[in-house]
């Protein structure tokens, strides 16, 4: 078996139908009990107080803003060098749960950098790079939408999504190429000094884990979506030419 | 049962509602729209069944 044969709109259709309720119900389940275990039954910090809570949400949020769009990355190659719809349509799913990932990522952020640095915003190497990242989901998003022809949006949005590629990245790494700025390196290390105490990473990533299948999910759901809305579209399209 | 939050209620309230919201949102519009767009394709393919 090849991992082509969900190329076929159908056979994907049939499979993620399969797997969209476990993934589902195991969203459901991480993201309630990780966030009522950060929420309710972790200590506060010694420095930040209360504050540390929130980063059951800007942390998972953050990731997923992040690795949605390099999913979007690998669906845009896949779409470009062998030309399957499914692929394509994938990135396009993805690219909305991305930007919601990505707001709630900046807008924590700047709730969480109020009371810690008296700031609601600094143009940090890794805050700039995650606002230009917001950026490109919203122009990805836009030129969809722009244009008629759904192969034409295909290839121009994979363009678009290898050229923010470099910001995805960024968004990731700038604290450590630039090492400047008030934001943090990475709250969860194999560095025994950076990472954070067990007490707060267990919840963590158990968080992590919801938003992972929440991301699944969501990207099953739309892009089974996506390929109902194209066939639509090439049905009202031969309806008018007979 | 609520933890005391202190001085930063306020931020990790908000936080959390923020956040909620915004999930809630996707999920509800990416369900609404799946059952739209699956009515409207079985509506065409019922249609150019019978012509």
């Amino acid at each position: 078996m090849s991992i082509w044969e969900y190329a076929n709109p159908v056979k994907f259709i049939k499979t993620t139908d399969r797997l969209m309720p476990y993934m589902a119900v195991g969203a459901v389940v991480c993201l309630v009990s990780g966030l009522i275990w950060g929420f309710f039954f972790t200590p506060d910090d010694y420095r930040q107080g209360s504050t540390v809570k929130i980063i059951y949400l800007h942390v998972p949020a953050a990731l997923m803003a992040i690795n949605a769009w390099l999913m979007m990355l690998v669906a845009s190659l896949v779409w470009i060098v062998r030309r399957h719809h499914v692929s394509a349509l994938a990135a396009r799913a993805a690219a909305p749960i991305g930007a919601v990932m990505t707001i709630i990522a900046l807008a924590t952020g700047a709730i969480w950098g109020q009371p810690m640095w008296g700031t609601w915003w600094v143009w940090d190497p890794r805050l700039t790079s995650f606002l230009i990242l917001f950026l490109f989901y919203l122009g990805y998003m836009a030129l969809w939408e722009a244009i008629e022809n759904d192969d034409t949006a295909a290839d121009l949005t994979s363009i678009l999504c290898l050229v923010g590629s470099v910001f995805a990245v960024l968004s990731r790494y700038a604290v450590l190429f630039w090492n400047q700025g008030l934001h943090q390196g990475a709250s969860l290390s194999l560095d025994k000094e950076e990472h954070v105490h067990d007490v707060y990473s267990n919840p963590l990533y158990v968080c992590i884990a919801g938003f992972i299948l929440l991301f699944i999910a969501l990207v099953f759901l739309r892009t089974q979506t996506e390929i109902r809305a194209r066939r639509a579209r090439a049905l009202i399209a031969r309806e008018r030419l007979a | 049962m609520m933890p005391d939050l202190g001085k930063y209620a306020d931020a990790v309230l908000s936080s959390y509602a923020v956040s909620i919201v915004l999930i809630v949102a996707l999920v509800a519009l990416s369900i609404r729209r799946a059952r739209k767009v699956k009515a409207y394709l079985a509506e065409i393919e019922e249609r150019q069944k019978n012509v």
